[in-house]
């Protein structure tokens, strides 16, 4: 089976700090931290494939990378180096996408690219309606024709069970689980072939959570599209994710499948991590 | 044909936080022809559920090979199948059925296996068709269908469990203890739902350590004793 993914993640690196001689080479650091120059090497050596269609998992401890991996993707951060190719037609997969201007990098966020945050503050203006932040992402992919709009975010919100008559509300007023679906909601406008989810279940209460985790697999199944799921809860994982990466101090420790990592785990932290699970 | 052919199988697993290896199973050979139904049994702990988890690649095989015949790729070795084509493999050719039932919190029996199909790409309509058909085939009480499968008997999980995989008619099923902690009654429903599987030409790999219930509809029956697999030394039927 011969098949090219969609995104292509190459030697990502991200540290935050200069570095110093003592440690260049990554040598001498403890954990990911440089304790002579206090530089942090957040990401380190990032290589992975995304498929057409697959949620792929995330996992690791606070402060294993996780997060700023997604915000290098997602071009909220600068890399330091390293590469990202999206299959998105004709010679585009050979583009590093962290070296395309600024403007081409909002193009691929704004057609390419869905994300939703932990926390919804960062996806949503909180004193725009529900339907205008819809619409501000729709306007972002180039969409002009205002019934249309309202249209497609009437559906989008039916889609994530918002009431139509709170969708000119705006999204402060709401619960954090109703926040995080108006966030999926925003962040599903322009169909993105591609879509990042940072703990997006994290401190939503059980049922909420359940509600949020069906929404993601619907999507899944119903618009094909490719996820990476961050999480550091396993469950969220399990219940998401065909393949599953774990991090730890910045670098990726394992991957394979979602059951196996979770059955047969082979590196020392991954085992400690599925057998602290309760 | 030869639909799956184990060569010289092992698995070992390392716990590094107490520095140990276990050495779960070692030098398993066997092979299964399409269509035929093999019985492997066992005491808990004597590796059963390794091999069968190991064809799935819920663990990671290490030593020797497992070859399948494919629909898709032809022979592959699933020691060594991409993780993708593992994905692939478990959507469309190979089923597993344990006695534990593993699903999206409240999602009702009807709807669960609807969503196998979906994910298969059928259509809604006819997956919901299909789906009532499973239901109905593996008798599960439609009361039931449309209830969540949390508060299910065992009998009723593993048949929900059965629907699940054999609605996306596999080419192999492994059936992992599907006999386990039910009562007599269930045991042979689950014996009657193997014979209609058989009848239909799926291939079976099932473990148990119950195999009397099995009598005489297993083609060869393997005896497992501390991780080696006695080829003959259980009772072997032909037929």
């Amino acid at each position: 089976m011969h098949e090219e993914p969609l995104l292509k993640v190459r030697n990502l690196q991200k540290q935050f700090g200069d570095g110093c001689s003592r440690c260049k080479e990554r040598q001498n650091l403890e954990k990911n931290y440089c304790p002579n120059c206090g530089t942090v090497y957040a990401c380190q050596d990032i290589s992975f494939d995304l498929f057409a269609g697959e949620i792929l998992g995330i996992v690791g401890e606070s402060g294993s990378g996780k997060s700023t991996m997604m915000q290098c993707l997602y071009f909220d951060a600068e890399v330091t180096s390293g590469a990202a190719y999206i299959d998105a037609g004709p010679g585009s997969a050979e583009q590093n996408v962290f070296e395309l201007s600024s403007q081409q990098k909002r193009y691929i966020r704004n057609h390419q690219y869905g994300m939703v945050y932990q926390n919804p503050v960062h996806g949503l203006k909180m004193n725009f309606s529900s339907v205008g932040n819809i619409a501000e992402k729709l306007i972002a992919a180039g969409k002009r024709n205002v019934s249309e709009m309202e249209e497609t975010s009437k559906n989008l919100l039916q889609n994530v069970h918002i009431p139509l008559f709170r969708m000119k509300e705006e999204p402060r007023n709401f619960s954090g689980g109703m926040q995080q679906r108006v966030q999926i909601a925003k962040a599903l406008s322009n169909n993105p072939p591609i879509l990042f989810l940072d703990e997006v279940t994290t401190g939503l209460d059980l049922s909420v959570q359940a509600n949020v985790l069906d929404l993601i697999k619907r999507i899944q199944r119903e618009l094909g599209i490719s996820m990476i799921v961050v999480s550091h809860d396993l469950a969220v994982i399990r219940m998401l994710a065909d393949r599953t990466i774990v991090m730890l101090n910045g670098s990726i420790i394992e991957e394979g499948l979602t059951d196996q990592i979770l059955e047969d785990p082979q590196h020392a932290y991954t085992q400690q991590l599925v057998y602290s699970l309760l | 044909m030869t639909m799956l052919e184990v060569n010289d199988f092992g698995k070992r697993f390392t716990i590094h936080h107490l520095n140990k290896t276990m050495q779960a199973v070692e030098q398993v050979n066997f092979s299964i022809e399409k269509g035929e139904f093999i019985g492997i049994v066992g005491k808990s702990g004597s590796g059963k559920s390794t091999i069968l988890k190991s064809i799935y690649r819920s663990y990671l095989p290490d030593m020797g090979e497992i070859m399948y015949d494919s629909a898709r790729f032809g022979r592959i070795d699933l020691c060594k199948a991409s993780e993708r084509q593992m994905l692939y493999l478990r959507k469309y050719e190979i089923g597993y059925v344990s006695q534990f039932l593993n699903v999206m919190p409240r999602t009702t029996s009807r709807q669960l296996v609807e969503k196998a199909l979906l994910e298969m790409g059928e259509t809604e309509s006819i997956a919901q068709i299909e789906a009532e058909k499973a239901l109905t085939h593996f008798e599960l009480d439609p009361k039931l269908w449309d209830t969540y499968p949390n508060t299910f008997s065992g009998g009723e999980k593993l048949r929900l469990n059965i629907a699940m995989a054999t609605v996306k008619k596999p080419r192999l099923l492994l059936l992992d203890e599907p006999t386990a902690s039910l009562d007599q009654q269930s045991k042979l429903k689950v014996r009657e739902i193997i014979e209609k599987l058989k009848a239909n030409g799926t291939t079976l790999v099932g473990i148990f350590h119950d195999i009397e219930f099995m009598e005489g509809l297993c083609n060869k029956v393997y005896d497992m004793r501390a991780g080696k697999l006695l080829a003959g030394a259980g009772v072997i039927n032909e037929g």
